[in-house]
């Protein structure tokens, strides 16, 4: 039997959490190694062998050796095509180029914006740190500017690359998520007739409550 | 198979990075250019968050750059360079991999010098010591880690040119013609790659679009 795939990182960061929505998803067993980042192991030298940059997550499956989330997830649908959701990273390659497309939106154009968020809102006074008031408000408008073009988009498709929920929702889910349930942001999302439906649609999925859950756990 | 149509502006690094692709994979396009100036790039034809480039194939319409190289290096697998690992899911695992490096690492910070050093003094706008400071030092970072790696390989993903190296051209090309160029000439594996990838002909090629 293959040995299950190991993920190393807190299930509270958001990179490490797209990997775990992904593997969920997929149906592949995976095997959540913990890193105390507070202790600063993320730092260490033989952390740094499998993450150069001393970010998380890391990931192995058997020899092959990984980093960057997304990344992860575009190879976990690769190896493992008729697992879990078929259809993740789509069965076509007009479907794969339309989610490649989203996918990218999603890390250059809503993830700079939100993850400034996440951090100033969600982490910076649990760990006792002085928010920056024009970063947030700075890093609001833009992220407003991001979800006017994605309300458009889902008023013509039930999800951003298409009619099926795929890795391009699936990449956006750790940041709103924080976003809605621990920044007080929700409003972002509901102001908007659309971008609201297709929220309540993709946090919804199994996938993501079983990922909230383990996240609840490590806290 | 439908003609290929590139919307875009041969001065913008975002469409450079579409227009090395093409020319490397040796494939015929229509080239669009998009008069920055007149500001049709904001027009409503084009739903996008950065609206150049934009691609056209038939009734495929992309945008992201990153997404629109990674379809013609896919789609155009045979022909031109091969710009793609697609030996195993490992190799193909790990060009992913350094691509999302590329993007997630290097252009936030090459992207603002590029900006500051660049674009700021073309538009005749003061440049911001500070911000160029700060991104000095974490591009600094970040080429140290290139530095561990081409110890063990010859470019970034693997022994061959890939769209790993070709994403980075646009920045680098202008990073070395700015006072930043410092930081690739201190590290020597990183300064002979720069010089490697930047000499390829396909480079050239986006270069002379930006004569007409």
């Amino acid at each position: 039997m293959a040995t299950p795939v190991k993920v190393h990182g807190p299930p509270l960061s958001t990179a490490v959490s797209r990997v775990l929505a992904c593997l969920i998803e997929k149906d592949v067993p995976f095997q959540l190694i913990p890193v105390n980042m507070a202790k600063g192991e993320h730092k260490s030298p033989d952390f740094l062998k499998i993450q150069p940059f001393g970010q998380v997550p890391a990931f192995q499956d058997e020899a092959t050796s990984l980093f960057e989330s997304r990344a992860i997830c575009r190879y976990i649908c690769e190896k493992y095509p008729e697992k879990g959701n078929k259809g993740l990273y789509g069965t076509n390659p007009l479907a794969k180029a339309s989610i490649d497309q989203w996918v990218e939106a999603e890390g250059q154009s809503f993830n700079p914006p939100s993850s400034v968020l996440v951090f100033q809102l969600a982490f910076a006074p649990r760990m006792k740190l002085k928010q920056d008031p024009s970063l947030i408000s700075q890093n609001e408008a833009k992220l407003e500017k991001v979800l006017d073009v994605y309300d458009k988009r889902l008023g013509e498709s039930r999800f951003l690359a298409g009619d099926d929920f795929s890795l391009a929702d699936l990449s956006h889910l750790p940041n709103a998520h924080y976003l809605v349930n621990a920044a007080e942001r929700g409003e972002l999302f509901t102001s908007k007739k659309n971008v609201e439906r297709w929220w309540g649609e993709i946090s919804s999925r199994d996938s993501w409550k079983k990922v909230v859950d383990m996240q609840k756990q490590a806290t | 198979m439908a003609v290929m149509k590139v919307h875009g502006s041969p001065f913008s690094t975002s469409t450079q990075r579409v227009l090395a692709c093409l020319y490397d994979k040796d494939v015929e396009f229509q080239f669009v250019n998009v008069d920055m100036g007149a500001g049709q790039h904001k027009s409503e034809s084009f739903l996008s968050l950065n609206a150049i480039p934009a691609f056209e194939q038939g009734d495929l319409k992309l945008f992201e750059s990153r997404a629109i190289t990674q379809y013609i290096a896919q789609e155009y697998s045979d022909k031109g360079t091969q710009l793609l690992l697609p030996e195993s899911n490992k190799t193909m695992a790990l060009l992913q991999l350094w691509k999302e490096v590329e993007a997630h690492q290097f252009n936030p910070p090459s992207t603002k010098l590029v900006f500051e050093l660049h674009y700021k003094p073309l538009f005749g706008m003061a440049t911001d010591t500070a911000a160029v400071e700060e991104n000095e030092a974490g591009l600094a970072k970040v080429l140290d880690v290139y530095e561990a790696r081409l110890a063990q390989s010859k470019y970034l993903a693997g022994d061959h040119f890939t769209l790993v190296d070709l994403h980075h051209l646009p920045n680098a090309h202008y990073l070395m013609r700015s006072s930043a160029k410092k930081l690739f000439d201190s590290r020597p594996l990183v300064s002979a790659w720069v010089a490697d990838i930047t000499a390829r002909p396909a480079w050239s090629k986006v270069l002379d679009l930006q004569k007409y």
